[in-house]
């Protein structure tokens, strides 16, 4: 029913982690229903987090060739 | 002597002084000499130590001897150079000592800048009436964009400042960059290519045109009409960032964002996933509260629940009837008791009354009871004959009689 974590953006997450908090809080719910969406909303945000720690600018230049290449970030710009 | 005084009668030779101050009579009786718009290239400039300006104004195929004096240039607002392409503002007089004339300057400037500025208003003026800068054409940026594409020169200072915002702000970003020359004459086509090249592409979210900045000159492929229509056309909504707060391009006005310099369009392109940390922790907070909320909702319907239970349980009403059956059996003890007791009184005066009536009370009063020896009492004297045995009970005892006539 759910996609994997891993197949969403972090926007995506950020989205679901929303929804299933106003899901629960609507209260409309088997407690079965409510634990599930409780613990993906747990899932949600330690993905969500995690993504904030680990992310690092992906940048990448277009030659004169029309090659794609990776261009280093370093700290200097 | 002079140009209205003259006469038929004046001799023919005339001093060096004279020529000179009628060719200057001359030239200043012409009103168009006395006000005009000269444009030409600087040289031969120099500054005496007065503060006055020297120099000639040069075109392909002449010059013009010019000055400025002091007070006139201490108001020029940049400094003048051989070889600047100028338009100087002055009239047009003799210098009679030195028999030559010049243009006595009182203002100068780039002459780029006016045409430039001409042109900049005139494009821009065309366009707006077409509708390119209408906000109903303006494009939405993306809140969370995956991917950013950047028009702008790959070693410039204003990409280096553009990366380090996207990596301060939103390091979850790509960035795809289509480097070009930002100024020159190669830089419109090239710019135009370059962005083109990332709008056809389906992976951007928001392209960032940028340009760090400099003069009116250095910002102007940014003026481009083609430029400015190709930017007007993309499909992608566009920031641009081009010079410094003060530095305004007809891109800034086509582009769907206009940031006041690359740092700033870098800004705008992202959100700052600084406040996602405090979002993403009130979320969760969110979430625990609100399971809390539930769990407990819960505990208090079981508990509302245990206790309608225990209410209905046939040991509840076996414990309610045993005391019911108490009650009852209190009471029935209770009306049996009464009723023995009525009984018992009742009983009493019977015995009272029986006792009253008996034979006794008359035996005692003197009466005796007769009784054949069959034990019929005698009633009548036909119940007997002469001779029969009978028994006579008194109070205190019985003797026996016998008949001796009836």
């Amino acid at each position: 029913m759910n996609p994997s974590l891993t197949d969403l953006s972090f926007e995506e997450a950020l989205a679901a982690l929303e929804t299933a908090v106003a899901q629960l809080e609507s209260g409309d719910l088997t407690l079965e229903e409510a634990l599930a969406l409780y613990e993906r909303g747990q899932q949600l945000a330690d993905y969500c987090g995690q993504q904030l720690e680990t992310a690092v600018l992906r940048v990448e230049q277009v030659t004169s060739d029309g090659e794609i290449v990776e261009r280093p970030m370093t700290d200097d710009g | 002597m002079g140009f209205f005084n003259q006469s038929a009668s004046e001799p023919d030779v005339w001093t060096v002084s004279e020529v000179n101050r009628y060719v200057r009579e001359l030239f200043e009786i012409d009103y168009r000499l006395q006000d005009l718009e000269v444009s030409g290239e600087v040289s031969n400039f120099s500054q005496a130590r007065s503060g006055h300006l020297y120099f000639t104004l040069k075109d392909d195929a002449a010059q013009l001897k010019c000055v400025m004096w002091r007070t006139a240039a201490q108001r020029l607002r940049f400094q003048p150079q051989d070889g600047d392409a100028v338009v100087v503002r002055g009239r047009l007089s003799v210098y009679e000592a030195g028999g030559v004339y010049q243009l006595y300057a009182e203002t100068m400037s780039p002459a780029g800048r006016g045409n430039l500025a001409l042109a900049f208003e005139q494009l821009k003026e065309r366009l707006a009436a077409e509708g390119l800068f209408d906000v109903e054409q303006k494009r939405p940026i993306p809140p969370f964009p995956r991917k950013i594409g950047i028009v702008t020169s790959p070693d410039a200072a204003a990409l280096r400042d553009i990366l380090h915002v996207l990596q301060r702000r939103c390091p979850l970003v790509a960035v795809l960059i289509a480097p070009t020359l930002v100024q020159g004459p190669e830089a419109p086509a090239q710019i135009v290519r370059a962005l083109q090249w990332l709008d056809g592409r389906s992976d951007i979210d928001t392209i960032i045109v940028a340009r760090g900045g400099g003069s009116i000159e250095d910002l102007w492929a940014f003026n481009d009409e083609q430029v400015v229509r190709a930017i007007a056309a993309a499909r992608h909504p566009i920031i641009s960032g081009v010079g410094h707060e003060t530095d305004f391009t007809i891109t800034d006005f086509v582009a769907d964002e206009r940031a006041p310099t690359p740092s700033a369009a870098a800004e705008r392109a992202v959100p700052d996933l600084s406040e996602m940390h405090v979002l993403i922790r009130e979320r969760r907070q969110r979430l625990t509260a609100v399971m809390a909320r539930q769990l407990q909702q819960r505990q208090v319907a079981v508990a509302q629940l245990r206790r309608s239970l225990t209410h209905l349980s046939p040991r509840t009403r076996l414990e309610n009837n045993r005391q019911r059956i108490d009650g009852l059996n209190g009471r029935l003890e209770q009306a049996m008791q009464r009723r023995l007791e009525k009984i018992r009184a009742r009983l009493a005066l019977s015995q009272t009354s029986l006792a009253a009536v008996g034979p006794a009370a008359t035996l005692k009063r003197g009466y005796a009871i007769v009784r054949r020896v069959d034990g019929q009492i005698v009633r009548s004297v036909t119940a007997v004959a002469s001779g029969d045995v009978l028994a006579v009970q008194v109070v205190d005892g019985e003797f026996e009689t016998v008949v001796r006539s009836s």
